[in-house]
């Protein structure tokens, strides 16, 4: 067990979200599609060229950039 | 008469339930309050005629993306009698946040979660009625897409509008994290209620996603896909437009001028030529603008636009833009009109802006026309693909630039968070519906714009009416003259200026307008040309075609979809401008060398 930003997962990677460090709007976005302290995520891919991630939290699969995942604090399981 | 607000999360397939309610006799109009337009359909409910309102797809309530504020705003002016609440029920655990937020509102509400086949594949149970009694509101299952579940939950919204509205209460500016109540309620009412398998298995979408998102074959699948897609639209569309354009010819020849024939000359050109191909221009997008709303509800249905936005979005969001605005970008190579209209998939105002001011730069088929006749013209048969190559370049790298300047003025604020759906078949009905919306949106907005600007260029070029049609004794040909200064550093002579004129209304005309300005036509026309320009005239001509303003519906539909007549200025001032430049940087530069 270790703290990562969400960015420096791998692929295949299943973590718990410690804490998001993000300003509100983002934040807001980020809690509305279930990404909360405590919940699993899962690091399915990362897109070529420095591109965006997709994730899993709960249901949902979601893509973001790889500055917002930076500041999703997480913590591998 | 009652007032229902249709209300969800995205992704959540409320469109296609409204869609469902209203069968297509949506329209679109403004409200109190806010400056967007909404859709909006009456039906009749029981015995009472009512108003539906598709409000846009929030994740929040309190937040604060353009979308979210517009909901906000819409409900704090106009109180809807009954808000129908749409859930995705295969993501219920996290939509039942905004669900709660609305119900602190003391609103009138039905809850309806929909989707219940996809849920019920994943193995999602919900109790329904505990549900109900839980919330203290009306919850029903449904599928929008499939209609199931559908008359029984319509029913009910019938009886619930029968009671008062409570009135809504002073707004609730708690976030949403710190507001444990909420947590605990959500907690309690899913817990007793619904039951989510341990670990959803959509194998399906994970198989194709493997295939589709694959760090190498998933950008050479996409453009495959693209290709497709382009191929399919312009490909089914240009026999439609064929068969149209004849049709109009032939209702012309065989009706309207027999009949106009009483007329004097003036007056019938007026409005044969005027008025009647004004209609005709418009109507030649109409197959096109189908097409392309066809596909593109696949394309987006099925939840492939928003795996676009994954793998381009890594060159993308260096431009300001993201990978939905690279797929209108590319469809934009066909025609503009259908890819400006096509933004609307972006949500964000700012990035929706600066995706419509890049699309008028991508070389559409109306002015590959003028380039192949030119160059043919000009250049031998084996040096053509190289030159026409080299104007598609100027057409990314034009994009692009523009871009890049006014990525800092149209600055996206939204976080780039998005959802990547499961794959999902779009049904007949879905695509059929979206096609026939996209033009009816088309043809009110931009019907009288482009007639107008027809008949005014009709006049331009046949008036006074004692100066030969489009000869430079006419207005056209004065203004020609007038500007002569401004394109004469760029080598493009009088007739060319006036020409240049016509392509302000479509580029399809421009050699049209080169044959009655010459009096030539076909290889005539063709071999004037050759005789009396040189390459480098040829080639700037080329350019600045390339990047002025494509066509007046372009320009119209610019207009209508920002409703902003400072943002079309800019547009077009941007276009003129950047093609004024370039065309006398190269024919300036290229007589400089010696060519």
């Amino acid at each position: 067990m270790s703290a990562h930003t969400l960015a420096a997962l791998h692929p295949g990677d299943i973590a718990t979200i410690v804490s998001i460090h993000a300003e509100e709007a983002l934040h807001l976005r980020l809690l509305a599609l279930g990404f909360r302290n405590g919940k699993q995520i899962e690091l399915i891919r990362k897109a070529s060229f420095s591109g965006p991630l997709q994730v899993r939290v709960g249901t949902t699969d979601i893509m973001l950039r790889r500055t917002e995942a930076s500041r999703i604090e997480v913590c591998k399981v | 008469m009652k007032r229902i607000a249709l209300m969800g999360m995205p992704n959540t397939g409320k469109s296609t339930l409204f869609n469902r309610m209203t069968g297509g006799a949506a329209r679109v109009g403004n409200w109190p309050g806010i400056t967007v337009e909404l859709l909006s359909g009456k039906i009749l409910l029981g015995s009472d005629m009512v108003e539906i309102i598709d409000l846009p797809g929030i994740y929040d309530l309190h937040g604060f993306s353009d979308d979210e504020q517009v909901v906000r705003h819409f409900l704090h002016d106009n109180v809807p009698d009954l808000t129908l609440v749409v859930v995705n029920t295969t993501q219920i655990e996290r939509q039942m946040s905004l669900l709660l937020q609305l119900k602190q509102l003391n609103m009138n509400i039905v809850v309806l979660l929909n989707m219940s086949d996809e849920a019920k594949k994943f193995g999602i149970t919900v109790d329904a009625d505990k549900m109900s009694e839980l919330l203290e509101m009306p919850v029903f299952l449904i599928s929008a897409k499939y209609g199931n579940g559908y008359s029984e939950a319509l029913h009910e919204v019938g009886n619930a509008l029968r009671y008062p509205t409570p009135g809504m209460a002073e707004q609730l500016r708690s976030q949403l994290e710190e507001d444990e109540q909420l947590e605990d309620e959500m907690a309690k009412v899913l817990e007793s209620t619904v039951q989510v398998p341990a670990r959803l298995s959509d194998q399906l979408t994970e198989k194709l996603d493997s295939v589709m998102l694959h760090p190498w074959f998933g950008l050479p699948i996409f453009f495959a896909v693209m290709y497709m897609v382009f191929q399919g639209v312009f490909l089914f569309g240009s026999p439609f437009q064929e068969g149209l354009a004849w049709l109009f010819d032939w209702f012309r020849a065989a009706a309207l001028e027999p009949m106009s024939s009483v007329l004097p000359q003036f007056l019938q050109g007026f409005l044969l030529d005027g008025v009647y191909n004004g209609v005709a221009t418009v109507a030649a997008f109409v197959p096109i603008i189908v097409l392309f709303f066809l596909f593109i509800a696949v394309v987006e249905d099925s939840g492939y636009l928003s795996r676009a936005a994954f793998l381009m979005d890594a060159l993308m969001s260096r431009l300001g833009l993201d990978g939905r605005g690279f797929v209108m970008v590319l469809m934009g190579f066909g025609c503009n009109v259908p890819a400006v209209l096509g933004t609307r998939v972006m949500r964000s105002r700012a990035m929706r802006l600066l995706t419509m001011l890049v699309i008028p730069f991508s070389l559409c088929t109306a002015r590959l026309q003028v380039f192949i006749f030119f160059i043919a013209a000009l250049f031998t048969a084996s040096a053509a693909p190289l030159v026409l190559f080299t104007l598609y370049l100027f057409s990314f790298i034009t994009a692009i630039i523009t871009a890049l300047i006014f990525k800092g003025r149209f600055k996206n604020d939204e976080p780039f968070v998005l959802e990547l759906p499961p794959y999902r078949f779009p049904t007949l009905r879905q695509m059929t519906l979206r096609g026939w919306l996209e033009v009816r949106h088309f043809l009110r907005r931009a019907t009288k714009f482009i007639v107008a600007g027809v008949v005014m260029v009709w006049l331009l070029t046949n008036l006074p009416t004692t100066a030969v049609p489009s000869s430079v004794d006419t207005w056209a040909g004065m203004l020609g003259s007038a500007f002569n200064p401004i394109f004469e550093p760029l080598g493009i002579n009088e007739q060319l200026t006036i020409a240049l004129l016509f392509g302000f209304i479509a580029k399809e005309i421009v050699i049209g307008a080169l044959a009655v300005i010459y009096t030539l036509s076909g290889d005539a026309l063709s071999g004037a040309i050759g005789q009396q320009l040189d390459w480098v005239q040829a080639y700037s001509f080329m350019l600045f075609t390339l990047l002025y303003t494509p066509c007046l519906a372009t320009v119209a539909t610019l207009q209508s979809e920002s409703k902003q007549i400072k943002f079309t200025l800019i547009s077009i001032a941007w276009s003129l401008g950047l093609a004024w430049t370039v065309s006398f940087a190269f024919y300036q530069g290229a007589r400089a060398l010696g060519y």
